[in-house]
């Protein structure tokens, strides 16, 4: 262990709070804790081929890829060792990839990914018994690696717009895949281009010469022994990205490709031989799966914003810069107040987003079992929900992230401070799994049609508040307390959802179409739908948190409240412009909560480095020469620097072929 | 050009543009005679056969990037003198005349430091005979240099720096050393294998006593051999988040030795004997930052007419959702909140583009004045540069994140260009004064200009709106363009006022001053954040204005509504500032609204004809989904099809790693 910085050993000296039972307490409990670092350590057991060598940023995509294959398979050898050292069940993989090698496959994603975060669920939640008996087995055990080919060149939001079709071809009882168009082309699946021999292909049914819409298919693009594309199969990668770059996304285009009827996964809707079509029984299942992937993802952008922050706090307790009083040692950047400001929000906001993600899974599994049992009526409450938490989480994480980079300054630019990475994964989830407009306007569709009917339907859970801040006795009085800025953010998202249709009615009335006034109104819609999840995301933080603060030791109960009271205080003062609109607050409550903010920055400040000690994320995992735990920041630094291949020259060779001559005017 | 068909998507849009898109291009590059020069620039860079790319450079190793980066610069240098040689030197005012650069290569130069800072501090900072002997080799690049002034522990704060240049008046040399490791220069551009020479910003000691930093020349590379000199430790900082070919080098200093002329000696000196004599005016150095920061709004406006254009023009192609069941699919720039996303970066960069240049005749005008020993002007410039800076280099970040979003997952695609304008222009937040740093600066000023008003003096002239509005608690409000702009002065001088008072309500018996700056810090930042609107929202306007009555009516009348949406839209965004401080209504507010909706919609028929007119070619522009004549999915799959993963169908990684793992799953 190498020696720790002494700022950093002096911020852990002042921490309050005992640091090992807020790491309990993320995790979800002492055994999960353990859990988690026993894979760790498996991990870690293989340090030398899974860290070591020259860093990916500085290889060719194709090296970078070839890379990500080789620590991949180790990887997937560890996971097998772990599956028959715990007898992990099924349902418990995704757990295990998320604890450890989802993210240390590789910092910029992994062509195997897919296969676990989509191929194997789709395949479990949508392929009938039999169908599951063939498959499953070998997708756990990596026999066949798959990927999950949905969005084409053409159509990534309107799925009914897929160009790419499967007819079923009586005769053989085959359904023939085509591409039809350029645009048909699949294009975006993670492992796709030269990793998957499998994929789920999600076509246009034509039967009997009827379009019957969307459904899946599970196709084999590549031979199990030679890997080359299958006849007929035209399959590659799509290039670089802004980041997941070791993701291996590819294109996918079919030239009358043959599969069995079987290939088609019938849980749901079925092709009999003759080519009749049975519907699925109940269509809405498919939302559930849907609501499944939003949960994962808003995990996930607490995850990394944790490391984010984590780095951030690190680094700004090490980093020394400019002197606030003359003849003064210059201060730690994180004694700035501006700085408190981006960092110790983005910390509260860690602990918010965890708490709504709970929820959200807790509501989930709730509604899932009814949903199976035939009880579809809160479905869409859960859908809109899981919208809005989605777009609002994915958007928040990116934009903390990129105040967290921004506050270390030039070195967060650097790529070995790993901020640059983490941005790009939280910024390409505001996009994947639905664009984040998109689903705002979807929340907003349930939440217009929720006011309309708000009189005569009853209400649910998450939407309760609506009818009790705009019952007739209602008292819009503000107060300066968690309490009340709640109330404000639910009064700001009622008045907000009432405008909205109240707008759209008279754009209706005076002639206009119904969708032509949707559209007109998209701004306020995706505005409203914003403020309604606000106000879900401070409610079910205070009241999650006020239920559990009893179960934890005092001295960590009263720093969670202050991350409360700062989330809470800092999203008025973003928002007060919608609170001096549609609340009571005064300028003089602002001017107060203005310094409610600093004080809190001030309380949180000596627990800042104990906090980010608390998510526990390890050097290994954190990759960042900024963030390490020993906060040796310039020796990292430096070390990183020498690692590059230009630096084991002097001279490059390009000074005499090309430099040289060109100074001397000889080019 | 019209080498491929145009799409029809958008000859229609170009039919329907009702303005003449060559009168905006003219407009844009400030008259006729300038766009055809910079159309005879591009094309004789462009008409070069040894630019093209066969591999594009994103696939390349990091080291194998940087070769090519030389290579095509060198060429590129080698054009362009060929050009110059016939014409005067004119790159030294902002322009779009050599944009080609990003033509050549899609990243940073690694000449950029050479032309960018480099020439401009010899010019500015060393003496006559200095001048004469350096700045003619450094134009013809018979030397190649940067500016190092960033260490690995020092950047905001310069006098922290550590590396020291020490006279020794028996050699009348000056010894470079760098004590420590965070004394090691750390990020200049072109430093760590292109340059033979650089500017060193370094602590003088002379006879014992410390002058603070000063600037020196220092050859770091054998002219022939390129052989770092004895002394010299020299290399790369490794990948960052972009400027992947900038080459941004370290250095460290062994008892370096260099001549005391060395020095640049404009300002202050050290004579033989080792005197040190001050320079006459401290301030004078604000004249180089001040001209760094146009010129960085400049690039800011350009960069940002490059990402606008690609969004604009994909977003006509793109079509995705039938807003109407069993009508075609829109184009995605008909959902008004693709326009909200959409329509604020077009005008933003025009508006930096008006402000940039004003700012730059106020420089000009405010030089001159120096010439005349008149600096009274100097502080209120360089205070107003810093908000400018800092405020637009985020803004144009944000725009930048906005369009590559809005064209959802495609964006994320290098080859969509936007990743790499990202990495570009939200480098520029932090280098040249990194945003919190420079907002706290102007700050500073605006807290001597409200003593001022409390002491009723008169302002200088960018601040004294700040007396009009100190008495009145709330503005009345004017649904106007010049209400709007007054509500801004407003908002600006009501949180310099508040600010002003956080500062004396925190100083409490026994506080320092530095102490309550800090604690008042945040609003502080909101103070100059608000002074810098208030400045961009007028300014913008009145040029605009002014403008739009120097060409015909058509596009004038385009003009001013690409100028009211920007007020428009920021009246709206910051409606809690107007609520506050001026007397605007609930229904001014909806008012507002609903004026930004009509713009939006008066601006859509024109949108493409107006990043037409920003007129970038396709090789400077480097989108597949922004080409000229939008064949995106096209150029999308071309792209692909170069990566050299998709030269062989199976990868080796296959054989090596995928199928024995496989295989051991059968066993
Ligand atoms: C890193 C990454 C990995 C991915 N991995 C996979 C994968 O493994 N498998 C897979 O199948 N797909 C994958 N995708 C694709 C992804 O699911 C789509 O990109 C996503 O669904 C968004 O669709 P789009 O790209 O078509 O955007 P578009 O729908 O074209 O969006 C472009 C713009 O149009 C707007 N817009 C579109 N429709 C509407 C509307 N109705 N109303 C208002 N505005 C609208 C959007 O708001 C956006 O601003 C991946 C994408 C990324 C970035
Ligand atoms: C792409 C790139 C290219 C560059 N090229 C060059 C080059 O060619 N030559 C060169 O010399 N340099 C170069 N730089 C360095 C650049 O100038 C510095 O990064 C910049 O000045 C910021 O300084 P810093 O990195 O030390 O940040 P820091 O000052 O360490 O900032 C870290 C954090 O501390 C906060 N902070 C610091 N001081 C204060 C204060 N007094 N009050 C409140 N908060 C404070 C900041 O707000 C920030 O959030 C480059 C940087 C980049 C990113």
């Amino acid at each position: 262990m190498n020696k720790v910085n002494e700022d950093l050993l002096r911020e852990r000296s002042k921490c309050t709070f005992n640091i090992e039972e807020l790491t309990h307490f993320l995790d979800g409990g002492i055994e999960v804790t353990l859990e988690r670092k026993r894979r760790e350590q498996a991990v870690l057991s293989k340090r030398e081929e899974l860290f070591c060598g020259v860093p990916d940023e500085y290889l060719s995509h194709k090296e970078k890829y070839e890379n990500s294959i080789r620590k991949g398979t180790i990887l997937f050898k560890i996971l097998r060792q772990i599956y028959n050292m715990e007898n992990s069940n099924l349902s418990d993989y995704r757990n295990v990839l998320n604890g450890v090698l989802g993210a240390s496959i590789s910092q910029d994603g992994s062509p195997f990914g897919l296969h676990y975060i989509m191929f194997m669920p789709v395949l479990i939640s949508q392929a009938d018994e039999e169908q599951k008996k063939k498959w499953v087995d070998r997708a756990l055990n990596c026999q066949i690696i798959g990927t999950y080919a949905q969005t084409e060149l053409g159509h990534g939001t309107f799925i009914r717009g897929l160009e790419t079709t499967a007819t079923y071809d009586l005769e053989t009882q085959e359904f023939i895949l085509h591409s039809p168009t350029l645009t048909s082309y699949k294009w975006w699946p993670g492992g796709l281009g030269q990793t998957a021999n499998y994929c789920i292909v999600v076509a246009q049914l034509y039967t009997k010469g009827k379009c019957r819409g969307i459904h899946p298919f599970i196709v084999q693009v590549r031979d199990e022994e030679t890997h080359e594309p299958l006849p007929g199969i035209k399959v590659g990668e799509i290039g670089t990205k802004m980041g997941l770059n070791s993701v291996n996304n590819g294109y996918l285009g079919f030239d009358h490709v043959r599969i069995p009827r079987t290939n088609m996964l019938m849980k749901h809707a079925k092709v009999l031989e003759d080519g009749t079509y049975i519907k699925s029984k109940n269509n809405k299942l498919i939302y559930g799966t849907m609501v499944f992937v939003r949960v994962i993802i808003v995990f996930d952008s607490v995850n990394y914003l944790s490391k984010a922050v984590t780095i951030a706090t690190r680094f700004s307790a090490v980093r020394r810069q400019s002197q606030l009083k003359e003849g003064e040692p210059e201060l730690q950047i994180l004694d700035y107040v501006t700085q408190q400001e981006m960092i110790f929000t983005a910390i509260a906001g860690c602990f918010a987003m965890k708490f709504n993600a709970r929820r959200l899974w807790d509501t989930f599994n709730g509604i899932n079992t009814q949903l199976h049992e035939g009880n579809f009526e809160r479905l869409g409450e859960l859908h809109a929900l899981a919208c809005c938490l989605k777009a609002v989480s994915t958007a928040d994480a990116a934009r903390f992230t990129e105040r967290c980079r921004l506050a270390c300054g030039g070195h967060g630019y650097m790529h070995s401070s790993n901020l640059p990475l983490t941005y790009a994964l939280t910024t390409a989830s505001c996009t994947y799994e639905g664009d984040n407009t998109v689903l705002l306007l979807q929340t907003a569709r349930f939440l217009l049609k929720v006011w309309r009917e708000i009189d005569t339907v009853p209400v649910t859970p998450t939407i309760a508040y609506l009818k009790t801040v705009s019952s007739p006795g209602f008292q819009d009085k503000w107060e300066n307390s968690i309490k009340g800025i709640v109330r404000g953010f639910q009064i700001v998202s009622m008045k907000k959802i009432s405008s909205c249709v109240e707008i759209m009615t008279n754009k209706i009335m005076s002639g206009m179409s119904q969708e032509d006034a949707w559209n007109t109104t998209s701004i306020q819609l995706v505005s409203a739908a914003e403020s309604h999840c606000r106000a879900i995301v401070l409610s079910t933080f205070h009241e999650d948190l006020s239920k559990m603060s009893s179960t934890v030791s005092a001295p960590l109960a009263e720093v969670l409240q202050q991350l409360l009271e700062l989330y809470t205080v800092y999203w008025a003062l973003e928002k007060y412009g919608d609170l001096l609109l549609y609340t009571s607050i005064s300028k003089t409550d602002i001017e107060y909560l203005r310094r409610w903010l600093v004080t809190l920055l001030g309380k949180i400040r000596p627990n800042a480095v104990g906090l980010v000690d608390g998510f526990d994320i390890i050097d290994e995992m954190l990759d960042s020469t900024l963030g390490a735990y020993d906060g040796r920041v310039y020796e990292r630094l430096m070390a990183q620097a020498q690692k590059s291949p230009l630096n084991a020259d002097t001279v490059n060779k390009s000074f005499h072929k090309y430099l040289k001559p060109f100074m001397k005017g000889k080019l | 050009m019209a080498e491929h068909n145009v799409c029809v998507e958008l000859v229609r849009e170009r039919q329907k543009c009702t303005f003449e898109v060559q009168e905006l291009i003219h407009l844009i590059d400030g008259g006729i005679t300038a766009t055809e020069e910079r159309r005879e620039v591009e094309n004789v860079v462009c008409t070069d056969p040894r630019i093209k790319d066969v591999v594009p450079e994103e696939y390349l190793s990091h080291k194998e990037r940087y070769e090519n980066a030389i290579r095509k610069n060198c060429i590129l240098q080698e054009i362009l003198k060929k050009y110059t040689e016939k014409r005067t030197w004119d790159n030294f005012r902002p322009s779009n005349k050599y944009r080609i650069s990003s033509g050549v290569v899609k990243d940073i130069s690694p000449f950029m430091l050479h032309t960018g800072m480099f020439i401009p501090t010899l010019v500015n900072q060393s003496d006559d005979e200095q001048k004469a002997k350096w700045v003619p080799k450094a134009m013809s690049m018979e030397i190649i240099g940067t500016y190092a002034q960033t260490e690995l522990g020092h950047g905001s704060f310069i006098r922290g720096l550590e590396t020291t240049a020490t006279y020794d008046p028996n050699t009348e040399e000056f010894v470079l050393n760098t004590p420590n490791l965070t004394s090691y220069k750390w990020w200049p551009g072109g430093l760590a294998h292109t340059a033979n020479h650089c500017i060193v910003v370094a602590q003088l000691y002379s006879k014992g006593q410390h002058y603070g930093v000063h600037p020196f020349f220092v050859q770091i590379r054998d002219i022939e051999t390129h052989v770092p000199l004895p002394g010299i430790k020299v290399g790369e900082i490794g990948p960052k988040l972009g400027f992947q070919t900038a080459n941004n080098g370290f250095l460290g200093f062994e008892n370096f030795r260099i001549p005391r002329r060395n020095m640049l000696m404009k300002n202050a000196q050290v004579l033989k004997d080792g005197t040190y004599i001050k320079s006459k005016n401290d301030k004078l150095t604000y004249g180089t930052m001040v001209f760094v920061r146009v010129i960085i709004l400049f690039d800011l406006a350009f960069e940002l007419s490059r990402a606008a254009t690609i969004a604009v023009r994909y977003s006509a192609v793109r079509h995705q959702s039938q807003l109407k069941a069993n009508e075609p699919e829109l184009q995605i720039i008909d959902y008004v909140t693709q326009q909200h996303k959409l329509f604020i970066g077009v005008s933003t960069s025009h508006v930096f583009r008006v402000v940039g240049l004003w700012l730059w005749n106020t420089y000009v005008k405010v030089n001159a004045d120096i010439g005349k020993g008149n600096m009274d002007q100097l502080p209120e410039l360089h205070a107003l540069a810093c908000c400018l800076k800092a405020v637009c280099s985020r803004d144009a970040a944000a725009r930048v994140e906005e369009f590559r979003l809005a064209c959802g997952g495609h964006g994320f695609m290098t080859s969509s260009n936007l990743p790499i304008i990202n990495g570009i222009v939200s480098a520029s937040i932090t280098y040249e004064g990194e945003f919190s740093v420079l907002m706290l600066q102007t700050a500073r000023f605006l807290m001597k200009a409200w003593n001022g008003v409390l002491a009723r003096k008169t302002l200088t002239p960018t601040v004294s709106y700040l007396s009009k509005f100190s008495n009145s608690d709330r503005v009345q409000w004017a649904n106007t363009t010049a209400g709007i702009i007054s509500g801004f002065q407003a908002a600006a001088a009501g949180k310099t006022k508040e600010a002003y008072a956080a500062i004396q309500s925190y100083l409490k018996p026994g506080t320092d001053y530095e102490d309550a700056w800090n604690s008042a810090s945040v609003q502080l930042v909101s103070a100059s954040e608000a002074h810098c609107r208030a400045i961009l929202c007028e300014i913008s306007w009145s040029e605009m204005q002014r403008l739009s009555k120097t060409v015909s009516p058509n596009l004038g009348k385009v003009l001013l509504e690409l100028a009211e949406l920007y007020l428009t839209y920021w009246s709206l965004e910051k409606r809690g500032d107007l609520l506050m401080y001026t007397t605007i209504s609930t229904a001014d507010i909806a008012k507002l609204q609903a004026r930004y909706e009509e713009l939006l919609a008066l601006i859509r028929p024109n949108a493409v004809g107006i990043v037409d007119g920003f007129d970038i070619r396709d090789e400077i522009l480097n989108s597949t989904l922004g080409a000229y004549d939008g064949r995106v999915y096209e150029r999308l799959m071309e792209e692909a099809k170069k990566s050299p993963l998709n030269a062989e169908p199976v990868n080796e990684s296959f054989h090596k790693y995928i199928k024995p793992l496989m295989l051991k799953a059968k066993l």
